[in-house]
């Protein structure tokens, strides 16, 4: 105990203690009581306290507990099955793992900007503006790019789970847990943006699987995904789905059920059709299931949750009395708990001509297996008829013996054919480039 | 209490430069640094020996330097609302969150209620524990670990106080975990794993 022991020190303390005892309800949320070393045992109320104003809604009560956690016997294999802590502070430039990176013969990788704490979705603006969003922080951003030099603005904060992005006509909408609203001309206005005014509420507020992933569909809607609130179980109606909704928020349908959480989707350039990465349940195994690659042909689909995984097999509680034959079947399997996050199409023409309409896909990585997989960015390759042929890594070493140096989570398509990449554990984004193509100054 | 409170913080606050002054005067042990001394008021509520003596509020001592962290940081851009905290953190840069974080975390831990416990609360809390892998993340001891808290030892009432706020949503979770496992817990339960922790040896 290094920090309290000179005598004058603690009688500094012993002085500020005794102002506290004499206002201690100025620091308690109770009246004032007598300090003890005991706690006190707190009487149990009928009703939880209702959250003071300007508190966060009540969440709704979860469908199910946690079931399906298995029984671990070994203790120290417990440890290396739970959740990567997300950073709340973004790495030093100089701590970013650029030097870990590979990338295939002729790629390179540069930061285009750091600093950006918990950088999830990436959408581009009609100006070139890129917009980045938070999931476990309330922010979104604003990177401009004046002739290479960039500079980072904070375009709105105080937002809940802000994860979900898309842009038109001069206008960003951001989903957050329980609505999405719009920043109109927002590029005019990056200094002093206006306040999100609402379009659209009608969720039910979930922590789990609440944040948003959303996309400007190629009918000018809004596409959102509406997370199933737990690991595993029977989703309400409201949810385990993509839904669409029109620009003003009037109206809104179903496009995909049987969704556990999709956290990326985009959609062909040629067919339009929506394609959809889904991440599997938690503490099944090790080895299952894989995370899906999904395709929408028809609005209104099922893709199995909770009762059939990756198109081959039911689950061990929901699946009995189902048959995976009732569901649509992903059109690629991406790794087991790899948490496949965001995706695009490639429609630039700075990468080689076989990178054409090639899907590429974010693994943010595992956490619910002891040797971790992802942690990079795989591209999809498809046959003329929208199937998979095969994928393949593509950028990868953000997962160095078995921990993260950082985690990718979404992608972007730059004009001018670069490809941006968002990474949420050391809170920056980085630009892939072909060629000789000038690396931009900082 | 607005009022109040304000007095209390400036009262606070002007007693640091004295220390400071006193320490160059001829400082009995090493000299502390400006994030030691900005502590001081912050454990002054919650004990200079990380156990906290005040109702509710929580005891630092051995907590993650991480999970101190994300705390501290959602104090200071009040994604939590705590009027003291959100006062206490305003103007912290991000490395003072990150060295004051790593001095909590050498704190000692708080010492455990000693009285032997109700048994059948114990093992009621036991059983829950059990059935919901609360030692997954938290540690089979308690301890915690990076985002994860420690619970072993924390003040009993300040347990309730979280469960509570967690599973009513009222306290915004930095990741979905807590809101998740206190879907099925009720009240009572809750009232168990509390009683349970604060006396883990």
């Amino acid at each position: 105990m290094t920090t309290c022991s000179s005598t004058r020190w603690n009688l500094v303390l012993i002085g500020m203690l005794s102002v506290l005892l004499i206002t201690p309800h100025a620091f308690g949320q109770q009246p004032a009581e007598q300090p003890s070393t005991q706690p006190a045992a707190p009487p149990a109320p009928a009703q939880p306290p209702a959250p003071p104003a300007g508190q966060l809604p009540i969440t709704q009560p979860q469908p199910t507990a946690v079931p399906g956690r298995p029984d671990i016997p070994n203790a120290e294999v417990n440890t290396q099955i739970r959740p990567v802590p997300a950073p709340p502070l973004a790495a030093p430039e100089d701590k970013l793992p650029i030097p870990q990176l590979k990338l295939p013969k002729g790629f390179k990788i540069e930061v285009y900007a750091s600093g950006i704490a918990n950088a999830r979705s990436l959408r581009l603006g009609d100006k070139g503006t890129v917009f980045v969003s938070n999931r476990v922080l309330d922010k979104v951003y604003a990177i401009v790019d004046k002739n290479g030099k960039r500079e980072v603005k904070v375009i709105a904060s105080g937002l809940d789970r802000p994860n979900g992005l898309a842009f038109h006509n001069g206008t960003l909408y951001i989903a957050e847990g329980a609505q999405i609203s719009k920043l109109e001309k927002i590029e005019d206005n990056l200094d002093n943006p206006p306040k999100p005014i609402v379009i659209y509420n009608d969720f039910v507020n979930y922590q789990s699987h609440g944040w948003k992933f959303m996309g400007l569909g190629p009918d000018n809607k809004l596409y959102v995904n509406v997370g199933s609130p737990c690991n595993i179980c029977e989703p309400p109606e409201t949810n385990g789905q993509i839904r669409r909704i029109s620009l003003d928020g009037s109206s809104a349908d179903v496009v995909a059920r049987g969704v556990r959480n999709s956290v990326g989707f985009d959609w062909h350039p040629v067919t339009k059709e929506l394609y959809f990465t889904d991440n599997g349940r938690d503490w099944l195994s090790e080895d299952l299931p894989e995370d899906e690659l999904n395709r929408v042909t028809k609005i209104g689909q099922h893709f199995g949750f909770p009762y059939c995984h990756q198109g081959t097999f039911t689950d061990r509680e929901m699946g009995w009395g189902r048959s995976c034959n009732e569901f649509e079947k992903p059109v690629a399997l991406l790794g087991p708990h790899s948490a496949a996050l965001g995706m695009r199409f490639y429609t630039g023409t700075m990468f080689p001509p076989e990178y054409r309409n090639v899907i590429f896909i974010a693994r943010h990585g595992s956490w619910n297996k002891t040797k971790k997989v992802g942690g990079d960015i795989v591209i999809a390759k498809l046959n003329k008829d929208g199937s998979v042929k095969s994928w393949e890594p593509f950028l990868t070493g953000f997962l160095q013996n078995n921990e993260y140096i950082g985690r990718p989570v979404d992608v972007q398509v730059m004009k001018d054919g670069s490809l941006l990449v968002s990474d949420d554990y050391a809170g920056a984004v980085y630009r892939v480039t072909y060629g000789s193509s000038k690396v931009a100054k900082r | 209490m607005g009022g109040l409170l304000g007095v209390v913080l400036v009262l606070m606050m002007a007693a640091l430069p004295a220390r400071a002054a006193s320490l160059e005067e001829g400082p009995d042990g090493p000299a502390p640094t400006q994030s030691h001394q900005r502590l001081a008021p912050c454990l002054a509520c919650h004990g200079e020996k990380g156990q906290s003596e005040q109702p509710e509020v929580p005891s630092l001592g051995a907590q993650p330097a991480f999970y101190v962290m994300v705390q501290l940081y959602m104090f200071r851009e009040r994604l939590r609302t705590v009027e003291i905290m959100n006062t206490m953190t305003q103007g912290l840069t991000d490395d003072d969150l990150r060295s004051m974080a790593d001095i909590i975390a050498k704190l000692p831990p708080p010492r455990p209620v000693e009285a032997p416990g109700d048994p059948a609360r114990l093992d009621r809390a036991r059983a829950l524990i059990q059935q919901h892998r609360c030692n997954f993340c938290h540690n089979p001891n308690f301890s915690g670990v990076q985002q994860v808290p420690r619970l072993a030892g924390q003040r009993e009432d300040y347990l309730v106080k979280a469960l509570r706020e967690y599973k009513s949503n009222t306290r915004r979770s930095y990741d979905a975990a807590m809101g998740d496992v206190l879907y099925a817990i009720s009240d009572e339960q809750l009232l168990d794993l509390a009683y349970f922790l604060a006396r883990f040896q």
